[in-house]
């Protein structure tokens, strides 16, 4: 399987009232053809503006202005917008949050299923719809001849959500980015969205970017997942290894501050105190500072940076702690090392 | 309090002269009781008449009929005014604390407001409150001069429930109170409404579609479905026990946070939640259960049971 993505150390700005504002600052992650990444943040976090950024969705005032996204080898960041349009749509599609604003409202569903169907794929307005009707019929949508004349507030949320996604994934595209695509539904819709998101993946071999707050859908869905907090990821790696063997401060209070159903019942929550920090105070050091149970001195002066973790290579994290660890390990080699010499 | 046989019917009008042409049961025929210092979750999906539900015990909504008794009063056929001074003691917390917050009012003028508007206090005194409160639910004092813009998502969720603990209620309707708010900010809030409740003994109904949250801070569950209670239980055993398939439906549809469980056997219902307007004959679950028999498509069940209460024709066994 190939490198599919490539986002390296992307940083998005945008231009406000109050001067530069970053909002998502050295970003990295890459994916395999096929594979789903989950970026995983509370509201505010980058998340958000990481696919728009990949998409060129962002508002007029933001930009990339560092860093360099790869797609299939071709660089992104500076497409021009006629080439982007080649790409969107085609190669990377999305899904948004809110199945309820986003198709429009007084075009039928068959008008803005075939409108990307005949751009990207070529085919003649018979054809279209008919391929429209059978990309409903795969989302699992009843009577797909009847409700491709309809329009959308027939539908719905649940349903709308199937059409973004036969949209999405009408011209094949490779890549598939779903911001949050089922925090609006209720959660038996919601399971019916992410068992269709699981079998339209098999057997497809899309890859997947999914955005998401909700820990239970990643460990549902994702093969690798980057945390992001106030812009940066701060730990990187693989589903298996984030549930069982967390290690940044920040993925640990997340991890123990979700109620979950099956929680002993006198379990008291632990949260974390504090709020997220303001994208126009951003600290110097370390963003997590302040509300890190385990800060140092070092960790208001230095910017950690997101780095491997010694012996797994698909572990990173963006953490001094890591490093004392790292030390003893070393130290705890060396060691080894005298007393075999 | 009691609640017996509520009804809440929104009436569905058409043509020039609003003829009414059908209603929206939004809640049919909810009973259940309350006893003082506990908390009651109501569950369900959206339109499941949860929220209706909860501002009908305040009376923010006006019952089409029913009885809501709170300290021997019938709180649905009293006047404004009785209900005026008894909304003292019953006091709800909005899910939304960006629109549930006056933007003009400085935050010590929005909490003293309901101490001046019952004339419980002089303004001094108000303000000596306002300070205590605060410092209560986590706040510094020193906050009261600013506007509710200045403060983020978490620290407005604690304004308004300052702002429903100013008048020393007894019962307290949580309208979704954490579900606009990040996780981590979440277990903040949950936390406060465990130790309040402690300190208070306030008595709670927590309205919840996360079933995390709702477990977490519920004595009792109840499991509502298009505005009927398809099971009510002490937590422990709706979450071990569950005995109507919608609540094991809706356990199960819960993403699980522990990757190695995600090929475990998962039952999805199919289809849509039916609109209100036109609830399906019979079990109003009929249309998405999995175990429905002919029986359920014709009569209505009863919600039965001593401690353990259900409304389906063929429970799930033990």
């Amino acid at each position: 399987m190939g490198e599919l993505l490539k986002v390296d150390k992307i940083k998005t700005e945008f231009k406000t009232d109050k001067g530069m504002v970053t909002s998502v600052d050295e970003v990295s992650f890459d994916l395999k053809e096929g594979e789903t990444i989950c970026l995983v943040g509370e509201s505010g976090c980058g998340k958000s503006v990481t696919s728009l950024s990949i998409m060129h969705l962002l508002d007029k005032n933001g930009s990339v202005t560092h860093g360099s996204i790869l797609l299939n080898g071709k660089e992104l960041v500076n497409m021009s917008e006629a080439e982007m349009r080649k790409v969107r749509g085609n190669e990377i599609s999305m899904i948004f949050q809110e199945p309820m604003t986003s198709l429009n409202p007084v075009l039928t569903i068959g008008d803005q299923l075939t409108e990307g169907i005949r751009l990207h794929m070529g085919y003649s307005k018979k054809e279209a719809r008919d391929y429209a009707v059978e990309m409903l019929k795969k989302v699992g949508i009843p009577r797909a001849e009847g409700i491709v004349d309809d329009y959308p507030h027939r539908l719905s949320g649940g349903m709308r959500q199937r059409v973004m996604i036969a949209m999405a994934l009408s011209c094949k595209p490779k890549l598939l980015i779903a911001d949050e695509p089922t925090t609006a539904l209720d959660v038996t819709i919601q399971a019916q969205i992410l068992k269709l998101m699981k079998g339209l993946r098999s057997e497809s071999k899309t890859a997947i970017i999914l955005i998401t707050h909700d820990l239970g859908v990643v460990a549902e869905m994702a093969d690798k997942v980057a945390v992001m907090y106030a812009g940066q990821v701060v730990e990187e790696t693989d589903v298996f290894t984030l549930f069982d063997n967390p290690k940044h401060p920040y993925t640990l209070g997340l991890m123990k501050s979700i109620p979950h159903i099956t929680n002993p019942d006198d379990m008291r929550l632990e949260s974390i105190p504090g709020s997220v920090p303001s994208v126009y105070n951003m600290p110097k050091g370390c963003r997590f500072y302040d509300r890190c149970p385990f800060a140092m001195k070092r960790c208001l002066e230095e910017k950690p940076e997101l780095r491997p973790i010694e012996d797994k290579k698909s572990h990173s994290i963006r953490c001094f702690l890591y490093e004392k660890e790292e030390r003893e390990f070393e130290e705890k080699k060396q060691d080894e090392k005298e007393v075999l010499s | 309090m009691e609640v017996k046989n509520l009804k809440k019917y929104y009436p569905i009008k058409k043509g020039i002269i609003s003829k009414t042409v059908g209603y929206v049961k939004a809640v049919d025929d909810v009973s259940f009781s309350i006893y003082p210092g506990e908390t009651v979750g109501l569950v369900g999906e959206s339109g499941c008449g949860k929220s209706t539900t909860g501002r009908s015990l305040v009376r923010l909504e006006d019952p089409t009929s029913g009885q809501v008794i709170f300290e021997g009063k019938d709180l649905a056929s009293i006047s404004k005014k009785e209900m005026r001074e008894l909304r003292t003691d019953l006091q709800i917390i909005f899910q939304d604390p960006y629109s549930s917050l006056n933007p003009r009012k400085r935050i010590g003028d929005l909490l003293a407001e309901p101490l001046l508007a019952h004339k419980l206090a002089s303004k001094a005194e108000a303000a000596e409150k306002v300070n205590h409160i605060l410092e209560t639910v986590g706040l510094s004092k020193h906050y009261k001069n600013r506007y509710p813009h200045e403060f983020s998502g978490g620290q407005r969720q604690r304004i308004g429930i300052a702002r429903a603990l100013m008048l020393h209620p007894k019962l307290i309707i949580c309208d979704e109170p954490v579900s606009a708010l990040d996780v981590s900010i979440q277990a903040q809030v949950l936390n406060l409404l465990k130790d309040l409740q402690k300190e208070f003994n306030l008595t709670y109904i927590f309205i919840a579609h996360g079933l995390g949250a709702v477990k977490y801070i519920s004595d009792r569950i109840t499991v509502m479905y298009l505005g009927k209670i398809m099971e009510m239980a002490k937590t422990k055993e709706i979450f071990e026990h569950p005995m109507h398939p919608y609540t094991e439906i809706l356990l199960n549809a819960y993403p699980v946070p522990n990757p190695h469980m995600r090929d475990r056997e998962q039952i999805v219902v199919e289809g849509d939640v039916p609109s209100p307007a036109h609830p399906p004959k019979g079990c109003v679950f009929h249309t998405r259960c999995p175990f429905a028999k002919d029986i359920c498509r014709e009569k209505v069940p009863e919600l039965n049971g001593t401690d353990h209460l259900i409304a389906c024709h063929f429970p799930l066994s033990q």
